[in-house]
């Protein structure tokens, strides 16, 4: 297991994306697998930099697990932001992605969608954001 | 991430080199808004951009959105993880991806 404590900033967005890629290629994942998770880590990390603690800022916590056979890579985002569930929001209504864009909820779609598992908690005062996916070694 | 313009009369070729991502995006975005007068074919070379993110796309449709009204926008050269995001999220159905 990897943790990184990270200031939940836009400007730390490649630090975040080093340390999921870093792991990621060190387990093997495969190319395809790897692209999708990078993608859901910035949609997600970006949403906490931008909502949890707005207009302050504060810290991040994300941590990753790859396990198991099939292999698994769990992703973990904790917050100690203002309480908010993102997988509330309905998801974008197809044919309308312009507006969809604009409010900002294309990112959650793309998660729910690229991942087989997206769950938030919300405990001891924090945002707690689990998500997993199956991947191809090699 | 690199941007190349190449023009052609009301033609224009916008390479994008690179990752369209959060941090990128908005430079795409200010292109868009000085580059575009009197385009009527705007085309994006996506053959080197290696990744989008949800910013990315809204850059992108940023566009669509003006080109819309004045002419018409086509994206080619697109991998299959990009044209596999614009079809999930059902862009696919507004831009032109060949």
């Amino acid at each position: 297991m990897k943790k990184l404590e990270i200031e939940a900033v836009k400007e730390n967005l490649n630090d975040v994306l080093s340390f999921v890629v870093s792991a990621l290629e060190e387990a093997g994942c495969s190319q395809a697998d790897l692209f999708k998770i990078k993608l859901c880590t910035e949609e997600i990390f970006i949403n906490v930099a931008s909502y949890a603690y707005y207009p302050e800022t504060g810290p991040a916590t994300i941590i990753l697990d790859v396990s198991g056979g099939p292999v698994v890579v769990m992703l973990r985002f904790i917050d100690k932001g203002v309480p908010f569930d993102p997988l509330s929001k309905p998801d974008p209504v197809r044919n309308r992605p312009l507006r969809e864009a604009k409010k900002g909820g294309m990112g959650i779609f793309i998660t729910k969608t690229y991942m087989d598992e997206v769950s938030y908690d919300r405990k001891d005062g924090q945002n707690i954001l689990t998500m997993k996916k199956a991947v191809v070694i090699g | 991430m690199t941007i190349t313009k190449t023009q052609e009369g009301a033609k224009l070729t916008v390479a994008i080199d690179g990752e369209l991502n959060t941090n990128t995006a908005p430079e795409l975005e200010k292109e868009f808004e000085t580059c575009l007068e009197g385009i009527t074919d705007l085309v994006i070379d996506a053959e080197k951009m290696n990744y989008i993110s949800s910013s990315g796309l809204r850059a992108l449709f940023g566009a669509a959105q003006i080109m819309a009204e004045q002419g018409k926008m086509t994206v080619i050269n697109a991998c299959d993880d990009v044209k596999d995001i614009f079809n999930i999220t059902g862009f696919v159905d507004i831009l032109t991806v060949i």
